[in-house]
This record gives C-alpha cells, sequence and structure tokens, in this order.
C-alpha cells in the first residue's frame, strides 16, 4: 500500500483536521467532530442544504461546503454512510428554522441513517425533507430508477439546491429544484485500476492490465462488463451511448458536462475525454452550457473517469450561474 | 442448570466482541468480493468501542447488549450500524430485568432481534443479506423449544441453522445492498452480513452453553 498517512484507521478524522486548518475561511467545527459547517451557517432566513456520505471521494463531501452550496456536512468512515447521529448533528448545524434539506446520494446505509435522523430531527422540530440522487446510468436499470446509485451528479443537484436556498427558496422549493436537478442528470464511470480502503490494506477488486470495467461504481462496485482499454475517443463514444439514450438528451439541448477523475487519472487525459465528449455532443446538436473538468468526485486513488450529464432549461441555467464559493467547486455568477 | 445468570453481561458480551476482533480481516475480505470491503473494519470498530466503554462501566447482559447497539447506531454508520444496532436494541429490550435467562428468554431475544430489524430493512429472506442466516436461525431456536428441548439443544439446532443459512447464501444472487448492483455476478461468494451474523449467534450459543 502507497500512501503517506500516519495511521490507517484515522485517516479520516486526521484528514478532517488538515482540512478545516486549510480552509479557515470556509469551514467551522461543529460539537461533532465529523461534522463540518459553513462559516456562515446556520444563515437566517434560508433553507439549511445538508448531506454526507462515505469518506475518500475528496472533494466531495465536505468539500462541497461553502456559499450557495452545502451548509453542513456528516463524513463517515472510508467508504461507509455515516450513522444516523452524524446526520441529525449536520441538521442541528445547518438549521436556521426554515428546514434542511438533505441531498444524499441512493445507497442502503445512506437511507438508512438518514431516516433514522430525520426521525431524532422530529423531535427537535427540525423539518428535513430528502432527495436521494440517482443519477448513474449503469448501476440499474431505467425501470429501476430507484434502484440507481447517486455519483458525481450529487454535485450538480447540491449546486442547484444550494442556489434555490441562497435565492430565498423555502422547503419545498428547494428540494423540487434539487429533485429537477438529478432528475435531468445522468451519469456513468469508466475504471481503469483498483483502489486501496487504508484499514483494508489491499486493493478489494481486480481490473488487470490493459483491460476497464464500464459502468464501475464510487466505491469499485464492479460494472456492466470488462472490456480491452480503449481510446479516449471509443471511450467517449461509448459513454455518449450509455447516457444519452437514457434521459433522453436530444439535438437543441443545453447541457452541463461534469467529467471527473476518479482519483489517480491525470487531468490531461480528462481534458483529452472532454475534447472527444464534446464533438459527439456538437454533432449530436447538443450544445455544453457549461463545461466542469477536473477532479470533483474521486473515489481513493482509484482511476479512470466519471462523465455527467444534466440538460438544463431556463431555471436550471438560473441556478448554475449563481455564484458560489466552496473548495470544490468556485466560480463566479455568469450572466448565461 | 436451564437458565443462565444475566448478572455478569460483560463475560457474553465479551464472547460476541472477540469473536468479531478474530474475524475482522476475514469479513473484510468476503466483503471485498462483492462489496467495498469494509464490513470487518467497520465491526471490528463499533465492537472494540462497546469492549472499552463496558471495561469501564459494566453491568448485566441487557446493559451490555444496550450499550454495543447504542455505539453501532450513534458511531459506526455504514448499513451495519443501523442493522446491527437494531438487532442488539431489540435484544437489550427483551433481556430487560431477567435475571436469569433460560431458552423461552432466549427465544423472545431472537424474535426482538428479528422485528427490529425489520423497522429498519426491507429485505427478504434469500436476498442475501444477514437474515438469511438469522431467519432461520430463529425459527430453529422456536421450533426446538415447541418440541420441549433442552436450552443447549435449542442452542445447538439454533448454531447449525445460522450456519445453513450463512452457505446458502453462497448460491443466491443479491437483492438487497451494494452488492445487488451486481446481479449474476454476486453468485458464488458468500454474503459478509450472513456470515458475521451466523458468528455472533454461534459465540452467544457457546458463551451461554458454558454455564449451561
Amino acid at each position: 500500500m502507497q500512501k503517506i498517512i500516519n495511521h490507517a484507521g484515522e485517516v479520516v478524522d486526521e484528514m478532517i483536521e488538515g482540512f478545516v486548518k486549510a480552509h479557515p475561511d470556509l469551514i467551522a467545527k461543529t460539537d461533532n467532530p465529523r461534522v463540518l459547517k459553513y462559516k456562515a451557517a446556520p444563515i437566517a432566513n434560508k433553507v439549511g442544504i445538508v448531506t454526507g456520505g462515505g469518506s475518500g471521494h475528496k472533494p466531495a463531501f465536505i468539500g462541497y461546503i461553502g456559499k450557495n452550496m452545502v451548509d453542513a456536512v456528516a463524513a463517515g468512515e472510508i467508504f461507509s454512510s455515516p450513522p444516523a447521529q452524524m446526520f441529525y448533528d449536520a441538521f442541528k448545524a445547518a438549521d436556521a428554522g426554515k428546514g434542511v434539506a438533505c441531498l444524499y446520494g441512493n445507497y442502503a446505509g445512506d437511507n438508512m441513517n438518514v431516516k433514522m435522523a430525520i426521525d431524532m430531527a422530529e423531535d427537535d422540530d427540525i423539518e428535513v425533507k430528502t432527495v436521494v440522487a440517482n443519477d448513474d446510468v449503469p448501476s440499474a436499470s431505467a425501470d429501476q430508477l430507484d434502484k440507481r446509485r447517486g455519483v458525481a451528479g450529487e454535485i450538480l443537484m447540491w449546486k442547484v439546491g444550494g442556489a434555490k436556498a441562497a435565492l430565498g427558496g423555502s422547503l419545498d422549493e428547494v428540494i423540487a429544484a434539487a429533485q429537477k436537478a438529478i432528475d435531468n442528470t445522468r451519469s456513468m464511470g469508466i475504471g481503469l485500476s483498483p483502489c486501496t480502503i487504508p484499514e483494508v490494506g489491499h486493493p478489494n477488486f481486480k481490473i488487470e492490465e490493459g483491460k476497464m470495467e464500464v459502468g464501475i461504481g464510487h466505491h469499485g462496485e464492479p460494472g456492466l462488463e470488462v472490456c480491452d482499454l480503449e481510446t479516449s475517443a471509443q471511450v467517449a463514444k461509448r459513454m455518449t451511448d450509455i447516457i444519452l439514450p437514457d434521459l433522453p438528451f436530444a439535438q437543441g439541448d443545453d447541457v452541463v458536462v461534469l467529467i471527473s477523475g476518479l482519483g489517480s487519472t491525470p487531468l490531461m487525459e480528462l481534458y483529452i475525454l472532454f475534447n472527444e465528449v464534446e464533438k459527439i455532443l456538437a454533432d449530436a446538436g447538443i450544445s455544453v452550457y457549461l463545461p466542469y473538468v477536473g477532479n470533483y468526485f474521486t473515489s481513493l486513488e482509484m482511476a479512470g473517469v466519471t462523465l455527467t450529464l444534466m440538460k438544463l432549461d431556463d431555471e436550471l441555467k438560473q441556478y448554475m450561474d449563481i455564484e458560489c464559493d466552496c473548495m470544490g467547486l468556485t466560480q463566479f455568477g455568469r450572466s448565461g | 442448570m436451564s437458565a443462565v445468570a444475566t448478572e455478569d453481561g460483560n463475560r457474553i458480551l465479551f464472547a460476541l466482541i472477540q469473536t468479531i476482533q478474530a474475524n475482522k480481516q476475514y469479513l473484510s475480505d468476503i466483503d471485498g468480493l462483492i462489496g467495498d470491503g469494509d464490513h470487518g473494519v467497520n465491526m471490528n470498530k463499533g465492537f472494540t468501542l462497546c469492549e472499552k466503554a463496558l471495561k469501564e462501566t459494566p453491568g448485566d447482559l441487557s446493559h451490555g447488549l444496550k450499550t454495543l447497539a447504542q455505539i453501532l447506531i450513534t458511531q459506526i454508520g455504514g448499513s451495519m450500524g443501523p442493522l446491527y444496532g437494531m438487532f442488539f436494541r431489540g435484544m437489550a429490550q427483551a433481556s430487560k430485568d431477567l435475571e436469569t435467562l433460560g431458552a423461552a428468554g432466549f427465544a423472545k431475544m431472537l424474535a426482538a432481534a428479528k422485528e427490529k430489524i425489520l423497522t429498519v430493512s426491507d429485505a427478504q429472506q434469500g436476498d442475501k443479506t444477514l437474515l438469511d442466516a438469522l431467519l432461520p436461525a430463529e425459527e430453529a431456536f422456536r421450533t426446538a423449544l415447541d418440541a420441549g428441548e433442552s436450552f443447549t439443544q435449542c442452542l445447538t439446532k439454533m448454531s447449525e441453522a445460522a450456519e445453513r443459512g450463512r452457505d446458502s447464501t453462497l448460491d443466491m444472487i443479491a437483492k438487497v445492498g451494494r452488492s445487488s448492483r451486481l446481479g449474476e455476478r454476486s453468485r458464488g461468494v458468500l454474503d459478509a452480513g450472513a456470515t458475521s451474523c451466523c458468528l455472533l449467534l454461534q459465540a452467544f450459543a457457546e458463551a451461554l452453553r458454558e454455564k449451561l
């Protein structure tokens, strides 16, 4: 295991210590060491935005705490849902009396723990509503959308939900906007090499040299198939062939394109892939309204990539254009 | 003896804790084949925290089970935190105020564990989860009790049923949880949750039998 760490069992806590020190202008601690919040949160008259999940996905999840984005985050163990208590403490950290939108990904553990946390919050009269991201196309068929995992599309859900909350939306309006964002978002991943949970000490799956895993999950969940490694152009075609028909995306659409590395794939390769994806979209008459290329949602040191597309209308464009400031995604306001 | 004193809860709890600690790597390894490989690590973390808490504040069986449940629910997370948290919370509630634990009392504990888990899980028998070990084990114990068998015999029947249940997951396709996205590819591997459930029930049975 080639890792610069101290103690395998304490990587999450030590990472959080470093993160807080590195971003004093954005991040504040709470009474729960695994719950971080935006320095300004809770913000008066604003719906609180909360998310959470297993660690190992930097910048997700704590990297999206910030202005017009997420107010509080529950950070679980590597790849493991935070317990109910952490989600509950994050609700308390984000709530300004206008309710909390808990925007998270569709995993069995997160579903159970969020459900229990909402139950706990009811005793404090904190109103919590949820949107459960399910943008990962290969993780279940189109007639089983409720079984699909949430992956990098979660970032766009937070961006839209965070913007709607910043604009003064009610809890129901924030939930509706975040739901609309994820309903219009589709993703998929390709894996080239595995990752190692520090405390396990060895990779928990294999991808042979010269092969790639199509449809891999954010925790190394096996995908649709393993095939020979292809060129960037072929990978772009393979991914868009799966994603485009699923929504479907069509000629005349404006889209956000989000290409994220899974951890150890160089940015160079991400830009090569973006170039290919853009060509395919242009040929299909689909315009890239807003591109994001970088390491936005990773999986430890896995090599590979995720491609996420979100179809935009005027409302979603307005939310995507609003400025935001957080470690994972900072942008100036756009005039559209 | 047909019953076990519940006064020394730590003896039984430490038997459960030791079986998880001893199988940490094994549980993570089988989880890694179709899951994300952290089952042993997370279980070990929760049970080891419980060991520390019970050394500081020992108590009777119900206290020990309640302490374990509380730690799993508030500090462990994942799927197994809430599932085993509910499992042990049910057992703690059913054993509250018992001075001795006999076969009828243990049957109630198993039934309560099952009922509590089903409040957070929609899984059915055959979905390749810990229920595939727990449900037949609970049923085998109850059937043996109804047939008038001794506490020791009931525990043996339960342990054997848990083992058969665990082994039955080998040929199942996962229907819930992270491995359910694998379809056919989840076949041929034991379910990590059913494996840990079998280990825990067997350790519990062994700790009870020592005093019977």
